[in-house]
Parts: C-alpha cells; sequence; structure tokens
C-alpha cells in the first residue's frame, strides 16, 4: 500500500534528500562560522565549505568555480541577471529579448526596466513552446544586449534549444542569460557547450535546501559584468553583498553533486514512470491533451487538460495527492496559465490543465496509484458536466452562445 | 485554500445530479456561465403547473468545488418551492451556508443567475404553450 499523501509536484519544490541535510548539519550546529571572516578558524572551516559547493555546482554546469555567484534563490539570480547586465551595459544599449513564457521574475524584472526606459522584446511561443529561432534573429539589434530564455519552463517542461539560442547570441555579440532552474541537474546542462553567458540556478528545485540559489556569471570570452542589485560589504566578487547562508550552500552543493552523479540513472526513471502515468492515463480516458512537446520535454513533466473537467474541481477529488493546476481558481490572479495561453491552448483547455511533477522519490506504485485516482476522479467529473453531456450530444461547445457575465 | 465542511459535502455527495428531458412544457432548464470563465452550471426545474410548485430539481456544473457546491445546494433549496419563492433566493444566502469566501462569491452569484434562467425558460414555456392551447379549443 502506497503511504499518502503523494508528492507529485516536484516543479515547485522538491523534498530535501537525506545525504543533503547530513552535508548541512554541521554548518547548522558547531561549524557555524561567517565565511567572510578571515582570522579564525570558524571562518576558514565556513569559507572551505563554500568553496567545496561552488566547485560542485561549477562542475554540475561545465563551469569554473569562481563563476558561480550565491544568491537567495532564483528570483534574486534572474533579477541580477537582467537588471544586472541592463543596468551595467545602458550605455551600450537598451533592448532586452525575452520570451512570454518566462517565469514571472523574468518577465516583471523586464516590466519593471521598461519603466525606466529599456525596450523589451517579449518573443512569442509555437504551440509546443518553443521560440522560433528566426523570430530572436529579427528581433535582435545593435541597440540589443541581452537575450534572456529559460532552458525548461517550469510548468509545460519544454526544452528550448539552447544551445542554437547561445550560438546566436555569441555571433550576434549579445549576452545570453537562461532560467536554467527546472533544467539543471534535471537534463544535461553545459554553459560552455551552449554558449551560456549568465545562468540562474536553485537549490530546492533539485533536492536541495530553499533559500538559496546561485547565478553563473562567465569570466572569460566574453567576461560578464553585472551592477549589482543590493549593496554591502562586497561578498561574491562585489556582485553579491551579504552574508553568505553557509548550511544552504553547502547543501546546495552535495544537492549538485548527487545530481551530477546520478542523473544518467536518474533522468532515465523518471522519463520511465513519466511515460508510464502519461500511458496509462491515455488508455483509460478520453479527450485528455497534452500541454507542450512531448519530446523536448524534461523527463519528469506531464502537464495534460482533462477536458470537461475543471481543474480545481479534479484538484480537490485527488486530495490525498499534490500536484497543480493551470486553472484559474488556483492561481493569485484569478487567470488561467499565462503560459498555456501563449502555447495556444484555449482558456477552457486551460482550465482544466494538470501539471504532474514526478521526482527523485517517487515510486512506480505511487504512479499507478496517482493515475488510478485521476481516472477516477474524471470519470465522476465528466458525469456531473454538463459540457461533457453536451458533447457527448454532437453539441459544438464554440458554436454555444455563452451567456457571460456583463 | 481550505474548503468549508459544507462545500466538501456537496462535492463528496453532490445532491441531484442529473438532467431533465428539456423539451417536456413542465421543465425549465438554465444553462449560466462558460467554459473560458472556468465554471458553467446547468439547472434543470420541473414544476407542477397547477400549484406552481417545483416539485424536482436537476443539476450538472463545471467548475470548482465551490461551484459544484453552490449548484447542490441550489437544486435543495428550490425543492418543494414554489416559483416566487425559489425566485426570492439570494446568492449571499448559498455563500453564508457554504461559508465561502470572497474569491468564490461568483459561484453562489452563478448559482442564482441558473435558478432564475430555469425559471424564466420555464415561465417562456408557458407563455408560448397557452396560445397553442387556445388554438387546439
Amino acid at each position: 500500500m502506497v503511504k499518502l499523501p503523494i508528492y507529485m509536484d516536484n516543479h515547485a519544490t522538491t523534498p530535501l534528500d537525506p545525504r543533503v541535510l547530513e552535508a548541512m548539519m554541521p554548518y547548522l550546529t558547531d561549524q557555524f562560522g561567517n565565511a567572510a571572516s578571515r582570522n579564525h578558524k570558524f571562518g576558514w572551516e565556513a569559507e572551505e565549505a563554500v568553496e567545496e559547493a561552488r566547485r560542485q555546482i561549477a562542475a554540475l554546469i561545465g563551469a569554473d568555480a569562481r563563476e558561480i555567484v550565491f544568491t537567495s534563490g532564483a528570483t534574486e539570480s534572474d533579477n541580477l541577471a537582467v537588471k544586472g547586465v541592463a543596468w551595467m551595459y545602458r550605455e551600450k544599449g537598451d533592448h532586452i529579448i525575452t520570451a512570454v513564457t518566462e517565469h514571472k521574475a523574468i518577465l516583471d524584472t523586464c516590466k519593471h526596466l521598461e519603466k525606466e526606459g529599456f525596450r523589451v522584446t517579449f518573443l512569442p511561443v509555437d504551440s509546443k513552446g518553443l521560440v522560433d529561432l528566426d523570430d530572436l534573429r529579427k528581433a535582435i539589434t545593435d541597440k540589443t544586449i541581452l537575450i534572456s530564455i529559460m532552458t525548461a519552463n517550469n510548468e509545460v517542461g519544454v526544452i528550448q534549444d539552447i544551445k542554437a539560442i547561445g550560438k546566436i547570441a555569441r555571433e550576434r555579440g549579445v549576452l545570453f542569460h537562461t532560467d536554467a532552474v527546472q533544467a539543471a541537474g534535471k537534463v544535461p546542462f553545459n554553459v560552455n557547450e551552449m554558449n551560456v553567458d549568465i545562468a540562474s540556478l536553485s537549490a530546492h528545485k533539485f533536492y536541495g535546501p530553499k533559500g538559496v540559489g546561485a547565478l553563473y556569471v562567465r569570466r572569460r570570452n566574453p567576461r560578464v559584468l553585472l551592477t549589482p542589485i543590493i549593496d554591502g560589504g562586497g561578498h561574491e566578487r562585489g556582485m553579491r553583498s551579504g552574508t553568505l547562508n553557509v548550511p544552504g550552500i553547502a547543501g546546495f552543493g552535495k544537492a549538485a553533486q548527487i545530481a551530477r552523479e546520478e542523473m544518467p540513472k536518474e533522468s532515465a526513471e523518471m522519463f520511465r514512470l513519466r511515460e508510464r502515468l502519461r500511458t496509462t492515463l491515455e488508455r483509460e480516458l478520453d479527450e485528455i491533451y497534452i500541454n507542450g512537446d512531448l519530446q523536448r520535454r524534461l523527463p519528469g513533466n506531464l502537464n495534460m487538460s482533462f477536458a470537461y473537467v475543471e481543474g480545481e474541481s479534479l484538484l480537490m477529488g485527488i486530495n490525498d495527492v499534490a500536484v497543480s493546476s493551470g486553472s484559474a481558481c488556483t492561481s493569485a490572479s484569478l487567470e488561467p496559465s499565462y503560459v498555456l495561453k501563449a502555447l495556444g491552448v484555449g482558456e477552457d483547455l486551460a482550465h482544466t490543465s494538470i501539471r504532474f511533477g514526478i521526482g527523485r522519490f517517487n515510486t512506480e506504485e505511487e504512479v499507478d496509484y496517482v493515475a488510478g485516482r485521476v481516472t477516477e476522479v474524471v470519470r465522476r467529473l465528466r458525469e456531473l458536466s454538463p459540457l461533457y453531456e453536451m458533447a457527448k450530444e454532437g453539441i459544438d461547445l464554440k458554436s454555444v452562445h455563452w451567456a457571460t457575465e456583463a | 485554500m481550505a474548503y468549508s465542511d459544507k462545500v466538501i459535502d456537496h462535492y463528496n455527495n453532490p445532491r441531484n445530479v442529473g438532467s431533465m428531458d428539456k423539451n417536456s412544457a413542465e421543465v425549465g432548464t438554465g444553462l449560466v456561465g462558460a467554459p473560458e470563465c472556468g465554471d458553467v452550471m446547468k439547472l434543470q426545474i420541473k414544476v407542477n403547473p397547477s400549484t406552481n410548485v417545483i416539485e424536482d430539481a436537476k443539476f450538472k456544473t463545471f467548475g470548482c468545488g465551490s461551484a459544484i457546491a453552490s449548484s447542490s445546494l441550489a437544486t435543495e433549496w428550490v425543492k418543494g418551492k414554489t416559483i416566487d419563492e425559489a425566485l426570492a433566493i439570494k446568492n449571499t444566502e448559498i455563500v453564508k451556508e457554504l461559508s465561502l469566501p470572497p474569491v468564490k462569491i461568483h459561484c453562489s452569484v452563478l448559482a442564482e443567475d441558473a435558478i432564475r434562467a430555469a425559471i424564466g425558460d420555464w415561465k417562456k414555456k408557458q407563455g408560448t404553450a397557452k396560445p397553442e392551447a387556445v388554438a387546439a379549443q
């Protein structure tokens, strides 16, 4: 019998790996020093832990340890990357290119910069969630100072062609930032092979602790400079002041080491479980639709719309399973997912979407349980759905004149 | 978001789920909301023409748990009431009964709209049925 509730929302966050906790414990207890204390053992121990983590994280993404800047998490990393480049290179240009499916930490940072007078191009994506490389080429001008395109999307798990985007950016002499928060530790990601200049990372997305992230900042060819967004003691090569979160960083490093060592085996297993979930649901239920490209996708991601069943009501029915929905009713904004909208998913289907995020600690039994529960609840709610009834009667729902609120 | 016990109860055991013949002269059908908005309610009533009492009510709802609960409760409440009594049901009473949070008030509004739409449909049928009856005499 499976242990309930089941956590299958690993794009939101992941549980801490026990090996990571073990690596953190000394720095939460006896070795509490400040990594910036240069003249005693407590400081040296903390500094050594931080430098070890820097090496481990750099190794995960093919970087040099000196290119890792620690932050409080992905949102800060994204802010530092985009604002840092914009403010540093303002003399050179005022144009930034990003995409409509980016995380809010990028989109809202770009909107902030627009108010400061920067110009931002928000590239569309196709129905699979991919940016068109020709659109990108055409958008670049001699005033473009930054391209920021995420590696893997947090909702649909779609993986952009980062290598090709990096190549275009390099050829045009534009800095390239990627939010690699969902991709790093899950799929191969190498800053040199992919021509990435700046990359955002977050520990808690790959079984590390919350409250710690990093920004990869290229040191050579080209050397990237950033204007800091936090002023203070000049830590992290002056790019990010503030006392380092030593236990968090030690855990982040350990998490990166585990991810690097276990990725081939782990990603194959995530993929197997994801496909098991997908094929079971597709066998059991009609009128379900996958959102986003199925090939270029994180192995543990499944984003599906269950036509005629509103997402929040489905979540309510599978209350012993933790997943998330693109339904408006589950979002703070009361709007259905802007990512699904950008893919051209109709609002009717966006309301019925569920995101499953399979992670390291999920089992085959859990996947089978989730598939069974979802099937059962979708069937029950379809019996309750006037839309399902109308569709079965052969009524084209698009042709119905809906009396929407005035 | 935590749901009230009453919302959970209606979600788990919805009352009066189903459909009636929408072409029957005794049946009034209300279909409100839109798929794009994430809420569609269909509420049907069967009215005794001599007493104007709602003898049966059925619903089907596409929407969140609160929308399902609001329409389920609406069918419970209209049953046994006269048309005029049913028209007097206010969404605020549904909000109170189900302890709906502010963000879910629109679900109760939709349920009130569904009752009104069903009654409106039934009244329209009575209006069109009468001239036919006269013509037949």
